[in-house]
């Protein structure tokens, strides 16, 4: 379960999550895709086209595209026992290319969605088609998407429990700003909201259905609005990995001449620990975001003058982890290497 | 014997303690109630695997009893209208709102209560863990009611242990979460305090433990014995060394 904490105006954490959503079109999963702002189909319609490898590699033709996306395929099927609990593309394989890369400028195009399935969840029109259901004693909005989410898990096989289905595929759900006003969740806009719990109880009964199948979750929140911090505490506890963004946009850090070169700062507050007692050390920087015309690249904060590889496969090495809230000690990390390179 | 030991993480995850106690009173032939709300059980599986215990043959030959907090409640939520065999699920409170955990206290204490066959050496109840509890919207008074029913029939009557993890931070702004650490800092016999070093992060120190035993429960007058480790955590073990002798300070 993938936490995003939203920048102020939302406007790269919006990427973030399309990213999400586009890696899962290119690698031939399902898609689950939930909002209560924007229609589904247009945030589909929005996802960004995928890199063909000719501008890094020089490899052209469609047939390389395939290739790739089949070895994707490929990989996460052989490593589809750690795919049974959910994780962020997390493969362990041992190239150092993971992912794909995708071009911002321009839009997917729409040959890519006839191979994938995907399913949507609007919530104004969900609303307007069952006005009544049973609420599972948290909020409606919540509760329809979760039933949705776990409707569509058990009707397409991803929890196993058709064991006719031979092909394990994973399901990528992506859910948009969550806790806003959108979602009648009143966390974001007073202190002492009516069910403090409504959101809790909805990431907890959403990880056991991460559990037990074959998916992967993004969530982007609007943290910055939620006044209440012990929800925020509580939240972080119930996710496997809670990621912030921070954009300089409107904020005294904008002239600051060290950002000068980044958008915004990525926060990593806190990696997942499945299947393991150990946490993965690895050298804990800060890291920083940066939208080039094209590209979107996270990279560790570097100091203007010393900007000789900040290509963006400068992140890639190992994994990255931001200083700050991770200086306590609380870098628990399991299997697989995360890159967090489009 | 009739101990409650209180595990208490900071700015880290402590839950490397409670794979410990799972496998250490497995191996010591106790019979476990584990309440597991925050994993799944493949999880606890593997990790005790890695330590050498077996949970899947520990739950078949009932030394092990293990509440999947994560799949009851989606049972409760998405299970059928029907009562099941009349037994109310252990986490109904979630959706009876009712903020009353007796359901839970009567599954743990009827799953460590002895039956006649049982031959396993004192009854442990272990939970990971119970911050969970206040998210799900138990209020704190009810989940130290829970707790302090749990001590009264494991500890007292039946002599056994339990264990049982928080979450807290010093600068916390959970109120209901800090409440509940704090009340149950004050009744635990052994206090087991993981943090994170103060001084940010580090490779091979992965954080410190104090260890408090609390002899100022009993009745001999001394005062807490309070003794701080630092550890690091590998893959199948952790090792623990005085502050400042880090083997790569060495």
């Amino acid at each position: 379960l993938v936490f995003t904490e939203e920048d102020k105006y939302g406007l790269y954490s919006n990427l973030l999550y399309k990213y999400f959503l586009a890696e899962g079109v290119v690698c031939g999963h399902d898609l689950f895709v939930a909002s209560a702002k924007e229609h589904p189909d247009n945030i589909l319609k929005e996802l960004p086209a995928p890199l063909l490898d000719d501008t890094y590699r020089k490899e052209l033709g469609e047939e390389a595209t395939a290739v790739k996306s089949e070895d994707f395929q490929d990989s996460m099927k052989i490593a589809w026992r750690y795919q049974n609990l959910p994780k962020m593309e997390a493969s362990p394989t041992t190239s150092t290319k993971f992912g794909h890369y995708y071009d911002i400028s321009k839009t997917m195009s729409p040959e890519l969605f006839q191979s994938i399935k995907w399913h949507s969840f609007y919530l104004p029109e969900e609303l307007s088609l069952q006005p009544k259901m049973k609420t599972c004693s948290m909020n409606s909005a919540y509760a329809r998407l979760l039933q949705s989410i776990q409707r569509i898990i058990y009707q397409e096989g991803f929890d196993g429990s058709d064991p006719q289905k031979k092909q394990k595929n994973i399901l990528r759900i992506g859910i948009q700003s969550l806790g806003s006003m959108l979602w009648g969740d009143d966390i974001c806009c007073s202190d002492t909201p009516e069910d403090t719990h409504s959101l809790t109880k909805f990431l907890y009964a959403l990880r056991g259905l991460l559990r037990k199948s074959l998916s992967a979750c993004i969530i982007t929140v609007p943290a910055h609005l939620i006044q209440n911090k012990a929800i925020m505490e509580r939240v972080t506890n119930l996710s496997d990995m809670v990621v912030g963004l921070e954009s300089f946009i409107g904020s005294e850090r904008e002239t600051n001449p060290l950002y000068k070169d980044y958008h915004g700062l990525v926060h990593v507050h806190q990696i997942p620990r499945l299947n393991s007692l150990i946490c993965d050390v690895s050298d804990t920087k800060d890291l920083a975001f940066r939208l080039k015309r094209k590209l979107f690249t996270i990279e560790r904060l570097h100091l203007p003058p010393d900007l000789s590889d900040t290509v963006s496969r400068a992140s890639k090495q190992d994994l990255a982890e931001s200083a700050k809230l991770l200086s306590s000690g609380c870098g628990a990390m399991a299997i697989g290497k995360k890159h967090l390179d489009f | 014997q009739g101990k409650f030991t209180l595990l208490r993480d900071t700015r880290t995850d402590g839950s490397f303690l409670v794979h410990h106690f799972l496998s250490f009173y497995l191996r010591a032939g106790c019979k476990v109630c584990f309440v597991a709300l925050l994993q799944s059980f493949s999880h606890y599986n593997i990790v005790a695997q890695k330590l050498g215990v077996n949970l899947r043959a520990a739950k078949e030959r009932g030394q092990l009893v293990f509440l999947e907090g994560l799949k009851t409640c989606l049972d409760l939520l998405f299970g059928e209208e029907e009562e099941q065999s009349g037994q109310p699920s252990p986490l109904q409170f979630i959706s009876e709102n009712a903020s009353n955990l007796k359901a839970l206290f009567d599954f743990v204490r009827t799953s460590l209560t002895p039956t006649g066959s049982d031959s396993w050496k004192g009854p442990v109840l272990l939970v990971d863990d119970l911050s969970v509890l206040l998210s799900l919207g138990a209020t704190p008074v009810a989940v130290l009611d829970f707790i302090h029913y749990c001590r009264v029939a494991v500890c007292s009557q039946l002599k056994g242990n339990i264990v049982v993890l928080v979450h807290s931070s010093e600068d916390s702004e959970d109120e209901e979460n800090e409440l509940v650490v704090n009340s149950l800092c004050h009744h635990s016999d052994l206090i087991l305090w993981v943090e994170g070093l103060v001084t940010g992060f580090c490779k091979d120190v992965h954080g410190q433990i104090k260890i408090i035993r609390r002899a100022s429960l009993e009745l001999t007058a001394e005062q807490d014995h309070l003794q701080i480790y630092q550890y690091k955590i590998q893959d199948k073990n952790v090792t623990f060394f005085a502050r400042g002798l880090s083997a790569a300070l060495l």
